[in-house]
């Protein structure tokens, strides 16, 4: 057996994959061959290591060298001079925005030093495809000790102990949740994993997929023993391709070793998992319309009661979860409830992963303690605001999500405080806003949005949404009234107060959580008809600022309608009639003449 | 593969498939690690750096040490006293043995590694970690 | 069950656990007003898609609105119904729905039976404060029903009905979001879906997104044309429910005014399809009678049980959904092609006149029977048996244009000799009556001995299924009745899978209560007990009849004789009987 003295990590979730991070491995393995150390340093696939910003991530061990944004022909470089000759390749280092100083030991990071992997503790670990791994790292030992050494209440009891609560967006508690499904006595139950992740830039659910499916394999299994299961269903969303695969495999490994099928661990307990297709209808994350769409009917949601654990899949009691809810469960039963809930804070325990995107340095996908700050998240991991520019908001919870502000920074996050502020957990997303970003036309994007992915079920959300951006559209473009603005808060509220299902209920939520903290730049759309972060094009208006201009000509060669006009050497003027406003000027002007407000 | 019948058999796995991520869980928890680090360049190669390091793996292995890293580096610079080899443990300055072989490598595994004894063959600290 | 207790606006009430805050509401007086809900609970359909938000209520302790209609209750419940929060809600909903809905009441098929348009009324809405846009979709016309999506609200009740409760399956909500609308698969037209016309989905629709099409221009134009002889039958549902059209209690007979109505827009002949239905006892009688016999004589290709045909929804269904049990239905056609079939032949020759000269104009508590009127096979070098087909709520609309007073008229009787009719004809026009008319017929005929007691109370009721057994001298005859298509297809399920209760004969109705509760009735709004009321009507025309039984109608007689020979005979098989085949839908 060859005994590996380095082993090189290439990141295969989807999006390095899509940078071609394949290839690295082929090339990586080649260049191995060729020089005879084939033997001396094993090249694997892994999942994804959240830094998804510096995509393609080759990571070699054991010294912890963080190589960023590597091409398939760096590969040779890698092997030559690194594997070889022990020097690591300075280019490929990932440099600190700031100071753009390389850091040559991960660990150094500011991305992963306040980062606590737990949901995502294997993902850019193993290799996902390889069962051997999983179990290397504890897998399956929390069943086996499920199995063997504790009853179903006594499974539920250290879910309930643990304080976990519903990853997907409600935050239910969890060991609540499996109590019911449990205590509801019938022939049949089944365990449901929700991996139909539909908030626009979270990709957690399928990272942990890609990166670490057997964790989601064992806690279903874990479910299913606390409740009374034996059947598991996974709804995934067929854009996942990587996902299901990866899963797929695991769920087939898992039958050989006997850890799912018949007699699992020679304890009488049978669970299998069966996986189920979805066509990403952001409305199927519902979980009664979940079950739906898994029964072949229209994916929307119904009224609760009666609750799935009452009468889900086909009337049977059902028990669903997110995937990064389940991949807690393994290592809460290994490391204990009371390990589990000494993190985070007094209401929401253990950590969660965000997906950080929009206007910060650092994209990608981290974990962090519940009850870290907003600040700390977005300043200190996220590497702060692109560009230096001003922070201005966050929205978190994806499109249901409501922004939060400069004050709300310091807020620790977690289930309640966010809810608290007037936005809430979701799955997870959060995306930052800088001064260049106009609140009300963030709110109509992603009211565009719900409009779009309602089911179109009920009155306040089939057409209160659609009224909203509606409304959210005119007000962009300097046409709305302040009976508009009074109107876009009525409706709010009540859409809230009377839609079907949690994605109309909060639909509205980034109109709530702009207007009142942003009510002045609501105001300058409708009174002024000005745009203060310059982001509607249908109230900017170009100007040449006659002491700048050098009449070059340039701006009204490219000018498509003909708006710009002078003559050359002389100030050039734009007529605002004419102008479309589609900035062609303003990015072919090299003597910063034109300014946009 | 076989279907795993019992708890006890899926440990007794778990604990045969340890060494597969060993490396990886190793550089995970860097900071608690002592650290071994083989002079790989021309200079060491030549004078037998490989034999050594796998020396070091092995005596590594063997002796089940969780605590040690062994890791390749660069030329160091000492080419006259090669192979050579850097043993960090933490909390420590760096030590550097030259000269280094098969039968060295059980000596530093057991006194200084081991034990933290210092022993023959440490060339003289002037130099820097290779890292800066 | 344990009652729990409830108090609603202030008001204390105890309703057994399980109840929605809706019912417990109701149960005290408190109107809490709906929209897409609807309960019928006699025929198990509940809508309960709790999609409209229009009766959302306040409950003490919760975050939200809660809707009234899908709520269950819980001890101690502390609910409210009227606080400015609910009624600013509601009232915002309300203007959502008519933002999105066209303003062209005036000229709407559903005007005056709006449920929408009774909410706007009702809430004093005197503004629509919301502007925007308007849902467009591609008007589909079908012989019987017209969708006009642009109406539809969302309420689902169609889906349920055809879905649930008729298990049709013609239509289901597609798209998402302002796009969600309520549709066939793919989209295709109403008549290329497995639709059957039944017109079920129209009778619910709160709104004007579903209706029939029109014919009663046609009724005036066929009227006014001199060189036309236009005779009109009535089916008997009819005259049990049009007074309600009329502001007449449900249940009120207006024959004799309907007859006057009649008579009065201009028909020539006015006459019943009750005739119809004698014959068609008469043929369907024989058949069944022939089958029995058959069978008991060993006779191993008979199929039993036999079904009856009267009904288009039905064979609709069958020939799209149950295309293995084709040869099981009776061949006998329905009353209404009977009607139109005897009176182009038969009494056109007695009149002298080409049968192109004659207009058969059928009253019907059904838009099937629009379609089935259609139908290439009931026409005659392309001059159809019957020429148009109208419903109940049509010939109100006709009346009312006329300047008819309708409350004040006479009674008259119909014309003979199609007009003349008994009281077994009567009963077709609720669930059962098909079976127990051919019972009376069957019993004497097979044992030879007169039937003293007509009334088999056995065979009525509103039960979905039900199954009865009749004497019948040496023979037990097993006779199996389902109403609403769901129903239907329990008792087709069941022959298919061998007969097990060795059924000898099934009646099917489409519409849930039979005839009387048809897609072409005057609209019920969602109370079933206006249907009950139709029931009892009929039986009460039935029993006042002096002649109860199909084959000692006068006119029958006299037809056997003078011109059809006798039950299934050639020509009887000629103008009387059809065939089935398989219609391939989505």
């Amino acid at each position: 057996m060859s005994r590996y003295k380095m082993h090189v990590l290439v990141c295969g979730g989807t999006g390095c994959v899509s940078s071609n991070s394949i290839q690295i491995v082929e090339n990586l393995k080649k260049y191995l061959k060729e020089n005879g150390i084939e033997d001396e340093v094993q090249v694997l696939k892994t999942g994804c290591f959240g830094f998804c910003e510096k995509g393609p991530i080759v990571k070699i061990l054991p010294d912890n060298t963080f190589y960023v944004q590597v091409k398939p022909e760096d590969a040779e470089i890698i092997v030559k001079e690194h594997l070889i000759k022990g020097r690591k390749v300075e280019r490929l280092l990932y440099k600190e925005p700031n100071t753009q100083t390389a850091i040559d030991d991960s660990k150094h990071m500011d991305f992963y030093k306040k980062q606590m992997r737990v949901a995502l503790r294997n993902c850019g670990f193993i290799d996902p495809d390889n069962i051997e791994e999983y179990i290397a790292r504890d897998g399956y030992q929390a069943l086996g000790k499920a199995l063997t050494e504790m009853t179903p209440e006594q499974v539920i009891e250290e879910v309930k102990k643990s304080g976990l609560r519903g990853r997907g967006g409600g935050g239910f508690p969890t060991g609540l949740k499996w109590e019911f499904a449990y205590k509801n006595k019938s022939d049949q139950k089944y365990v449901v994993c929700n991996a139909d992740e539909g908030d626009p830039g979270a990709f957690m659910d399928r990272s942990i997929l890609e990166g670490d499916p057997h964790s989601i394999v064992e806690a279903m299994a874990i479910c299913g023993y606390a409740i009374g299961a034996n059947k598991g269903l996974v709804y995934i969303r067929a854009e996942y391709p990587l996902a299901v695969k990866r899963l797929k495999k695991a769920i087939e490994d898992a039958r050989e070793y006997g850890l799912l099928g018949k007699n699992i661990l020679d304890t009488g307990f049978d669970f299998d998992i069966e996986i189920k297709y979805g066509a990403g209808a952001f409305v199927c994350g519902e979980e009664t319309a979940l079950i739906h769409s898994m029964e072949g009917e229209r994916g929307e949601p119904t009224t609760k009661p009666p609750f799935p654990a009452e009468s889900g899949y086909w009337g049977k009691p059902t028990n669903v979860n997110n995937v990064e809810t389940f991949a807690n469960i393994p290592v809460i039963l290994l490391k204990g409830a009371d390990w589990f809930s000494s993190i985070g804070t007094e209401k929401s325990k253990g950590t969660k992963v965000f997906a950080l995107a929009g206007k910060i340095n650092n994209v990608g996908l981290i974990e962090v303690p519940m009850g870290t700050t907003l600040r700390e998240v977005i300043f200190d991991i996220g590497g702060g605001i692109k560009g230096g520019k001003k922070f201005k908001a966050v929205q978190t919870g994806g499109p249901s999500g409501g922004c939060l502000t400069e004050k709300d920074l310091d807020t620790p996050i977690d289930f309640d405080n966010l809810v608290a502020k007037g936005s809430m957990m979701g799955s997870g997303g959060m995306i930052v806003m800088d001064e260049d970003d106009c609140m009300p036309s963030v709110a109509k994007f992603y009211l565009e949005f719900t409009e779009d992915e309602s089911c179109g079920k009920c009155t306040p959300c089939r057409i209160g949404t659609k009224r909203l951006s509606e409304l959210l559209d005119k007000i962009t473009k300097g046409q709305g009234t302040m009976e508009d603005l009074e109107m876009l808060k009525t409706l709010s509220e009540t859409i809230k107060d009377t839609a079907l299902c949690g994605l109309g209920q909060t639909a509205p939520n980034p109109v709530l959580s702009t207007i009142d903290t942003f009510w002045d730049e609501y105001v300058a759309h409708v009174k002024e008809h000005r745009c203060p972060a310059g982001q509607c094009s249908a109230l900017l208006q170009y100007f040449i600022l006659e002491e700048k201009c050098i009449g070059c000509t340039a701006c009204s060669r490219v000018c498509p309608v003909g708006a710009i006009s002078g003559k050359v050497k002389s100030t050039h003027v734009i007529d605002q009639d004419k102008c479309i406003k589609c900035g062609a000027c303003y990015e072919k002007c090299k003597f910063s003449a034109i300014i946009k407000k | 593969m076989g279907k795993i019948k019992s708890l006890e058999e899926l440990k007794q796995l778990r604990e045969q498939y340890k060494s597969k991520v060993d490396i990886r869980e190793k550089g995970d928890q860097m900071e608690k690690m002592i650290l071994v680090r083989v002079a790989m360049a021309t200079c060491g190669i030549a004078s037998g750096a490989r034999d050594v390091m796998d020396a070091f793996i092995d005596e590594v292995a063997n002796r089940k040490l969780d605590n040690v890293v062994v890791s390749q580096t660069g030329c160091m610079g000492y080419c006259y006293a090669e192979p050579t080899v850097e043993v960090t443990i933490p909390g420590k300055e760096p030590v550097v043995f030259g000269e280094v072989n098969k039968d060295r490598v059980k000596e530093i595994v057991d006194k200084y590694i081991i034990h933290g004894e210092l022993l023959d063959g440490i060339i003289p600290v002037t130099h820097k970690t290779v890292d800066d | 069950m344990s009652d729990v207790k409830v108090t609603i606006d202030g008001k204390e009430v105890e309703v057994p656990k399980g109840s929605t805050v809706l019912q417990a509401a109701h149960k005290i007086g408190i109107d809490i007003p709906t929209l897409c809900h609807l309960d019928l609970h006699d025929i198990k359909m509940v809508n309960k898609a709790a999609s409209c938000r229009i009766c959302v209520v306040e409950v003490e302790g919760r975050r939200n609105l809660a809707p009234a209609c899908a709520t269950p209750v819980f001890d101690g419940m502390v609910v409210r119904t009227n606080t400015i929060r609910v009624l600013n809600a509601r009232r915002i909903v309300l203007e959502l729905l008519l933002s999105d809905h066209p303003k062209d009441c005036l000229v709407c098929s559903k005007s005056g039976n709006c449920e929408l348009q009774d909410l706007a009324e009702r809430f004093g809405l005197r503004k629509v404060r919301f502007e925007g846009a308007q849902s467009t979709y591609r008007k589909d016309y079908s012989k019987t029903i017209i969708r006009d999506m642009d109406k539809c609200i969302m309420c689902r009740r169609c889906e349920t009905m055809c879905n649930d409760v008729q298990t049709v399956g013609a239509l289901s909500g597609i798209n998402r979001g302002f796009n969600a609308v309520v549709a066939p698969a793919f989209e295709v037209n109403l008549e290329d879906s497995v639709c059957t016309h039944c017109g079920q989905c129209v009778a619910v629709c709160p709104v004007g997104a579903l209706h029939e099409e029109n014919m009663t221009w046609s009724v005036v134009q066929a009227l006014a044309d001199p060189d036309k002889v236009v005779i009109v039958q009535t089916a008997p549902a009819v005259r049990a429910a049009l007074g309600e059209e009329f502001g007449l209690e449900p249940g009120t007979l207006v024959t004799g005014r309907m007859v006057a109505a009649l008579r009065r827009l201009g028909f020539d002949y006015v006459f019943d399809t009750d005739f119809a239905a004698d014959l068609t006892i008469m043929e369907e009688g024989a058949e069944l009678l022939d089958r029995i016999k058959r069978y008991l004589d060993g006779d191993k290709t008979v199929k039993l049980p036999i079904l009856t045909s009267c009904c288009p929804g039905w064979v609709n269904f069958i020939e799209s959904q149950f295309q293995d049990l084709l040869d099981v239905p009776s061949s006998a056609k329905s009353p209404q092609q009977m009607f139109g079939s005897i009176a182009k032949s038969y009494f056109a020759e007695k009149l002298g006149i080409p049968r192109e000269k004659m207009v058969v104009v059928s009253v019907m508590p059904c838009l099937a029977k629009k379609y089935e009127a259609s139908r290439e096979e009931f026409s005659v070098d392309g001059n159809p048996d019957v020429d148009i087909s109208i419903s109940t709520r049509e010939l109100a609309h006709l009346i009312k244009k006329a300047n008819i007073n309708f409350n004040e008229l006479e009674d008259e009787e119909f014309d003979l000799p199609l007009g003349e009719s008994t009281g077994a004809a009567v009963i077709f026009g609720t669930t059962g009556g098909v079976i127990e008319a051919a019972t009376r017929t069957a019993y004497e005929l097979y044992t030879g001995e007169t039937l003293e007691k007509v009334d088999f109370q056995q065979l009525r009721g509103m039960e979905g299924v039900r199954v009865a057994t009749v004497k019948m001298g040496n023979l037990d005859l097993n006779i199996g009745i389902a109403h609403g298509l769901g129903n239907a297809r329990k008792l087709l399920e069941e022959v298919k899978s061998g007969n097990p209760r060795n059924l000898h004969a099934i009646e099917i109705m489409a519409c849930p209560g039979g005839c009387i509760g048809g897609g072409g009735q005057p609209y019920h709004h969602g109370n079933m007990e206006i249907i009950k009321k139709r029931a009892e009507a009929i039986y009460r025309e039935d029993a006042g009849k002096p002649i109860r039984k199909s084959h000692e109608n006068p006119v029958i007689k006299e037809l056997y004789e003078t011109y059809l020979g006798h039950p299934m005979s050639e020509r009887a098989h000629h103008l009387l009987h059809t065939k089935y085949t398989p219609k391939d839908r989505v």
